[in-house]
């Protein structure tokens, strides 16, 4: 899986109020949810983000609530990955769990910039940035996590597991 | 090589003898829950998976607390959804109408999750129930259809870290307090992917209710689970409520630990967390420049039944300032009538304060409770993001309910010892 784009910058400990605010909650639509990604950060967010576009933070990204809704928002607007120094350990899950791609390395999160140009290739771990001719080594997923995403996500590989009534 | 609490119920429950840090394992749950904002993902996904029946109808339990009693149109066709999920399925821990109450209040209360219980929760604050001596987690809510449709989920077993608090606590030092300088001092990611685990003399004298609020507020800290090793006073919480038998686990004297913490209560005073995380804590004397515009006492964290005894104690006879809304959030159904029955409501209203049923609304901003651009809330609840309460202009100060109900009187931050007699 390669995925290149543009990146947003966002700072430390983005929580998921920040991500998808609760006033939007009353709604699991996804195109829904895309409206108000990254609303109470960045008002003008889900208006300029491009399709494929990156968005690099410090880190804890994710903390706080368990919502669900917080990755499917960035999915769903286009997002193609969020690399990170480190992620909150529900939304690190929930992202696996819905199919959006997040990245750790700490070198990336400081020295990549707002509008830089990245390039991942997951299956080797390294992060590109085309714009500043740099690479940075992602920490490499655990193996129970890549079996999940081999099998297409945690319900089909429930399926394949066990007995589903 | 001894294993620590959270080690014994993750082997047990994978039905391993010993289980180490680092370790996966997938293992059998007791319990999973979803509320009216997480648990219509769960059924859809679910639904899209092509399962047809949960695994166990007496193990799923679906609160509708968040947006309920049903703020706008697609609130109500969110909590329709659970409540049709939940009699096509005929599961038996749906609560409705006034069964309704703040789940992580409800749960413990009703006997549903007890002593030694694996407990995955479609909500962040599913934590709470470490304070029991179970394992509880927060998910989301793919993860509680994996465990609606499999009665399991998968662990990596996480490093603990064991807290020692010590000392005499000072006067209006509460739990809450204790949790707030805990994570002041290791900060919001500070037990990121870990268990705590919250022990020492203090601690031991905790009331139950007390002792939920702290595991509550592990996930602040970026715990994976909050844990506490059951003792009298827990099996005296449980034995007149338990669902089901509980068994109790322990951590052994050489227990692994990745780092313990021990603190000094003696020095521990009133504490506030100052917008916008938790981390950001001041004693609550030096804040006596922030005047209020709502002080909101109830939610998971303190709306229990002696959170409302210490705020009645200090509103008592007392008149709420004039330019603060004071906003009562019991837990529960149970504890909203024990409040009417030890005359606490009448205090409340007395006071000035409006006593609310039951429901989580103002803490995340959802409802019954907003904050306009630039107001500033005193409040006893978990978070205080930006935007948290409201407008993403103002501000949340968490604390515990005896700074919040004094803070309501004052008009400004303060300690029940400012208030004049």
């Amino acid at each position: 899986m390669n995925i290149k784009g543009k990146v947003w910058k966002f700072k430390d400990d983005v929580d998921t109020d920040l991500i998808i605010p609760a006033r939007y909650l009353n709604t699991s639509d996804p195109a829904e949810l895309a409206k108000h990604c990254m609303e109470d950060a960045d008002k003008t967010f889900a208006g300029k983000v491009g399709k494929g576009d990156v968005i690099v933070a410090g880190k804890n990204f994710g903390c706080g609530s368990s919502r669900e809704h917080a990755p499917v928002a960035i999915k769903a607007v286009g997002v193609s990955c969020v690399i990170a120094k480190d992620f909150a350990r529900i939304f690190y899950r929930n992202s696996f769990n819905i199919g959006l791609p997040i990245f750790e390395s700490e070198e990336a999160s400081a020295k990549i910039a707002e509008g830089d140009t990245v390039e991942i290739d997951a299956a080797k771990g390294i992060i590109t940035n085309i714009t500043k001719n740099e690479t940075y080594k992602v920490k490499p997923i655990p193996p129970f996590m890549q079996e999940l995403v081999e099998a297409g996500g945690l319900l089909k590989f429930a399926k394949t597991k066990y007995k589903i009534k | 090589m001894g294993m620590n609490i959270a080690e014994k119920i993750l082997a047990a429950k994978s039905g391993k003898k010993h289980v180490e840090p680092g370790e996966l394992v997938i293992a059998d749950i007791d319990l999973v829950l979803a509320n009216d904002i997480t648990a219509p993902i769960a059924i859809k996904e679910f639904k899209s998976a092509g399962a047809t029946k949960v695994w166990d109808r007496t193990k799923v339990a679906l609160v509708p607390d968040h947006f309920t009693p049903n703020k706008d149109i697609k609130s109500a066709e969110q909590a329709k959804m659970l409540r049709e999920f939940a009699r096509e399925q005929k599961l038996t821990h749906y609560y409705d109408q006034s069964d309704v109450g703040i789940e992580h209040a409800l749960l413990p209360e009703q006997g549903v999750v007890v002593p030694g219980d694996l407990v995955i929760g479609a909500d962040s604050h599913t934590c709470t129930y470490g304070a029991l001596g179970a394992f509880a987690t927060g998910v989301g809510s793919t993860d509680a259809a994996f465990g609606m449709m499999t009665g399991k989920a998968w662990f990596k077993v996480p490093p603990s870290i064991k807290f020692v608090y010590k000392g005499k606590l000072n006067k209006w030092v509460s739990s809450k307090d204790l949790i707030l300088y805990t994570i002041g001092d290791i900060g919001v990611d500070g037990a990121l992917y870990k268990a705590m685990e919250f022990t020492g003399p203090v601690i031991d004298k905790l009331s139950m209710d007390a002792r939920l609020t702290i595991s509550n507020m592990a996930i602040e800290a970026g715990g994976k689970a909050g844990l506490m090793n059951p003792d009298d006073t827990t099996i005296e919480y449980v034995k007149k409520r338990a669902e089901h038998k509980w068994k109790i686990f322990t951590s052994d004297k050489d227990a692994k630990y990745e780092n313990v913490i021990e603190y000094d209560c003696s020095k521990i005073e009133p504490v506030v967390s100052c917008p916008h995380l938790p981390e950001n804590t001041k004693p609550a004397s030096k804040l006596s420049k922030i005047a209020v515009d709502q002080s909101v006492i109830g939610s998971c964290t303190n709306g229990r039944i002696e959170d409302l005894r210490i705020a009645a104690k200090i509103l008592k006879g007392k008149k709420i300032n004039s330019r603060v809304r004071c906003l009562i959030f019991p837990g529960t159904k149970e504890i909203y009538m024990q409040a009417i029955h030890e005359g606490l409501v009448d205090i409340f209203v007395g006071a000035g304060a409006i006593f609310s049923m039951p429901t989580c609304g103002p803490c995340l901003g959802g409802h019954m409770g907003i904050l306009a651009k630039g107001e500033v809330a005193i409040s006893t609840t978990n978070r205080n993001f930006v935007g948290r309460m409201g407008h993403t202009e103002s501000s949340v100060y968490l604390s515990s309910p005896a700074v919040a109900a004094a803070s309501a009187i004052l008009g400004r931050i303060g300690t029940p010892d400012e208030i004049k007699k």
